[in-house]
């Protein structure tokens, strides 16, 4: 970069970058998606995972869970970004350390092995709620939820019993108690 | 039962009652039948441009004149696809536009049909807003929404892409009724703590400056007034962004000039070493702040500004004020006079030590040039442009490049929205469609664009739209044969590597306004000058102004890359003394 002739300045000092999950409430309308992920790619924020789903069918609003990490001035633009969209209703911020919010994914793993082998895959996971969805006498698909960073450790741990295949939902978020964000 | 309206019709009932007089365009296929509407609305004035993108920057044009959103009509595919820039160009300086574009019809949407493209997909990067109608009997909602978008908080461009069958298909129409609460879009919520915290920091203030930009123009013309009325009652010294030019006088002494890049070395220096910075709708853009990290070390910063998402982008400040301008500055004043009585005299002691820094920083006069009496210094021709117009109501618009900066630093206005240019997207050949448009809203006034040759030549064929509606616009165009501001960081940054930056061949312009039907006129000294512009003010018809300048000449002051804004580069005789070197030259 030293010699670069670009017209334009070098970064300035960076700060450290935190993993936020931002959700936000949206009107289910053609395009909407396109429009909040265009706001990250255009304005090179991270996405790390996402998941959507329509909430509310009556009023017609989708949730849209996003895992992104960013300095905190970062996170501040990408709020204020995304409440400037004419189909965003609000949007809520959530340090992956908050004790007050839960956060959890929902992961499919495909394990091709012999039985023994199967056995202690699903043993492994036991601490993640595991379902047996599909069994054969050389396969099987476990249903867990857990933690991002659980189920990051999981796909890894697991080759060794012979993972073959991972489908994951991205996190979603909700906050403890009986409070909800307006 | 209510009357039942084509969907071409309803287009033109909400223009109706939008108040739109003028509409730029293009036809084509798919906008066929809204064309066939135009003969049923006499109300609606419709404007036929040689290119799209001249339809986007004369409404533009005619928006940033007027504080009126800017309506233009174009087809689908290659209509829609040339109106992007302009489109761009509003989002980037916040200037309401309403793009309606045609659509093929609804069942051929994706099937790659004849001049298909994805309208809503291309332009939803640039627009605040956008909509493709899937059902004719939300057309109407949908515009009336989409002004509403384009109008409030902070202006832009919006785009309803209405595909051909929807424009035949019939329904009811709605009339428009003017919601009362914006969808929490609109922010207007600052308290009167805030405004306190700043009469505090005003008052305890030793070294003020009031940094002004675009958001106090687009807050209307009642805005420049409080504006006025502040920076005079408390004496404070005040610079203004390119885009906030006018809202202040600029002949007025407490005014340092521009800022920025290729602002004077008052307002730079003002900037640095102040300890009070007040932004007044402006956006803390790259080329004005330099090297961020050493931009203006020494202040408590204040941000007005109508979009929260403008707050701490870039810079970080001491204290946030959300809201439109007119509303925070009416607060402002009222809480200001109350508290406040003969501030600026008495206080007129604890800011005289900065005001006489000041007057030594002026005394390097930054603006002034080596003048010549065989060639016509460019800079020379924008101060005798200036006198030979001020006192007409002069509206400016410019092209993109040297020329542009002349303008902003020789050229004075006095008014808001009298000075068009593009100045986020830096878009070259925005000025001549801008003056089509400005002067179709202004039939009466002079309107001027001051343009390069390299630029003007990307949308000279908007002249023949001027020559077909008699708009006496004035083309006058600094000809220096080279893209003068690559020319100069080729110079200053490249070794003198003048890489395609030269035009071999360029028309005669005087012969190509003969071709157009308008007025081609030459000056070649600085002795002819002004009896040219004189013959050029008294024509009542288009004219092409070829002025040719000095070909070298650079465009000083100038941060120059890497910089804080206390290291200035000064004109030719300073410049020996400070080389840009390695690092630096990335900057600029």
């Amino acid at each position: 970069m030293a010699n670069s002739k670009s017209a334009y300045s070098f970064a300035g000092k960076k700060q450290k970058p935190d993993t936020h999950i931002i959700v936000v409430w949206v009107d289910n309308e053609a395009g909407v998606l396109a429009r909040v992920v265009g706001l990250f790619s255009g304005r090179g924020y991270n996405i790390e995972s996402l998941a959507v789903a329509e909430v509310d069918q009556k009023q017609n609003i989708s949730r849209i869970t996003i895992v992104t990490t960013g300095t905190p001035q970062v996170i501040d633009q990408i709020k204020l970004q995304l409440k400037k969209l004419v189909p965003v209703h609000k949007v809520a911020d959530f340090k992956r350390e908050d004790k007050n919010v839960i956060f959890k994914e929902m992961a499919l793993f495909k394990f091709v092995a012999n039985n023994g082998k199967l056995n202690k895959a699903f043993k492994a996971c036991k601490n993640y709620n595991p379902v047996i969805l599909d069994k054969t006498n050389k396969s099987n698909v476990i249903q867990i939820t857990a933690l991002r960073r659980e189920i990051d450790s999981m796909s890894k741990n697991l080759k060794k019993f012979g993972l073959v295949s991972v489908s994951r939902t991205g996190a979603v978020a909700m906050t403890r108690g009986s409070e909800i964000f307006k | 039962m209510s009357k039942l309206y084509s969907g071409a019709e309803i287009v033109f009932k909400c223009l109706e009652d939008q108040n739109v007089s003028h509409i730029f365009g293009y036809p084509g296929g798919a906008v066929l039948p809204i064309y066939d509407e135009l003969k049923n609305f006499n109300s609606v004035k419709h404007i036929l441009v040689r290119h799209e993108q001249g339809a986007g920057h004369a409404a533009e044009g005619y928006a940033r004149s007027t504080g009126k959103p800017g309506v233009l009509l174009v087809t689908s595919g290659p209509g829609a696809t040339n109106a992007v820039t302009a489109l761009t160009d509003a989002y980037m300086d916040s200037v309401p536009l309403v793009c309606i574009t045609g659509q093929v019809p609804t069942h051929l949407i994706g099937t790659d049909a004849f001049q298909e493209c994805d309208t809503t997909g291309i332009t939803r990067p640039c627009t605040k807003h956008n909509w493709l109608v899937k059902d004719v009997n939300d057309l109407a909602k949908i515009i009336h929404k989409a002004f509403e978008v384009a109008t409030t908080g902070r202006p832009g461009p919006v785009l309803v892409d209405i595909p051909k069958d929807i424009q035949f298909q019939k329904a009811k129409y709605k009339l428009y009724t003017k919601p009362k609460k914006l969808n929490g879009k609109s922010h207007d919520n600052f308290s009167q703590k805030n405004i306190d915290d700043l009469i505090e920091l005003i008052s305890k203030s030793r070294r003020p400056i009031f940094y002004t930009g675009g958001g106090v123009i687009n807050s209307g013309a009642k805005a420049s007034d409080l504006l006025r009325e502040l920076v005079y009652a408390t004496g404070f010294p005040i610079t203004s962004t390119l885009q906030g030019l006018g809202c202040f006088p600029a002949d007025d002494n407490q005014f340092l000039g521009m800022l920025g890049m290729h602002g004077t070395y008052e307002a730079n220096n003002a900037m640095y070493s102040c300890d009070l910075m007040i932004n007044v709708g402006a956006r803390f853009d790259d080329r004005i702040t330099g090297k961020i990290d050493e931009f203006s070390p020494k202040s408590k910063k204040v941000h007005i500004d109508i979009d929260p998402s403008s707050i701490n982008k870039n810079v970080k400040v001491d204290l946030a004020i959300v809201g439109d301008i007119k509303s925070v500055l009416t607060t402002t004043l009222k809480t200001f006079k109350k508290s406040k009585k003969n501030f600026s005299k008495s206080n007129k002691h604890q800011i005289s030590n900065w005001w006489e820094q000041i007057q030594k920083w002026r005394s390097k006069r930054s603006l002034d040039y080596i003048g010549s009496e065989e060639t016509i210094k460019p800079q020379y021709a924008i101060e005798r442009l200036y006198e030979l117009t001020k006192d007409k109501d002069t509206y400016i618009t410019t092209e993109v490049g040297q020329h542009q900066m002349w303008a902003a630093q020789h050229y004075k206005f006095n008014k808001p929205n009298r000075w068009m240019t593009s100045g986020g997207l830096g878009t070259m050949g925005y000025g001549l469609p801008a003056a089509v448009g400005v002067q179709i809203a202004h039939p009466k006034k002079l309107v001027i664009d001051i343009a390069g040759e390299a630029s003007v030549l990307m949308t000279m064929q908007e002249m023949s739209t001027a020559v077909q509606y008699n708009l006496p616009i004035k083309i006058f165009i600094l000809n220096n044969e080279y893209m003068g501001m690559v020319r100069q960081w080729q110079e200053l940054l490249h070794d003198k590597n003048y890489s395609e930056s030269y035009t071999a061949a360029l028309p005669d312009f005087v012969k190509m306004a003969e071709a157009y039907g308008c007025v081609g006129i030459r000056a070649k000294t600085p002795e002819e000058l002004d009896d040219k512009i004189i013959e050029m003010l008294n024509s009542d018809r288009p004219v092409i102004f070829d002025c040719l300048v000095d070909k070298q000449e650079n465009c000083f002051p100038m941060i120059p890359s890497g910089k804080p804004h206390n290291q200035m580069l000064l004109g030719p005789k300073d410049q020996k003394e400070k080389k840009i070197t390695g690092k630096g030259r990335t900057l600029v």
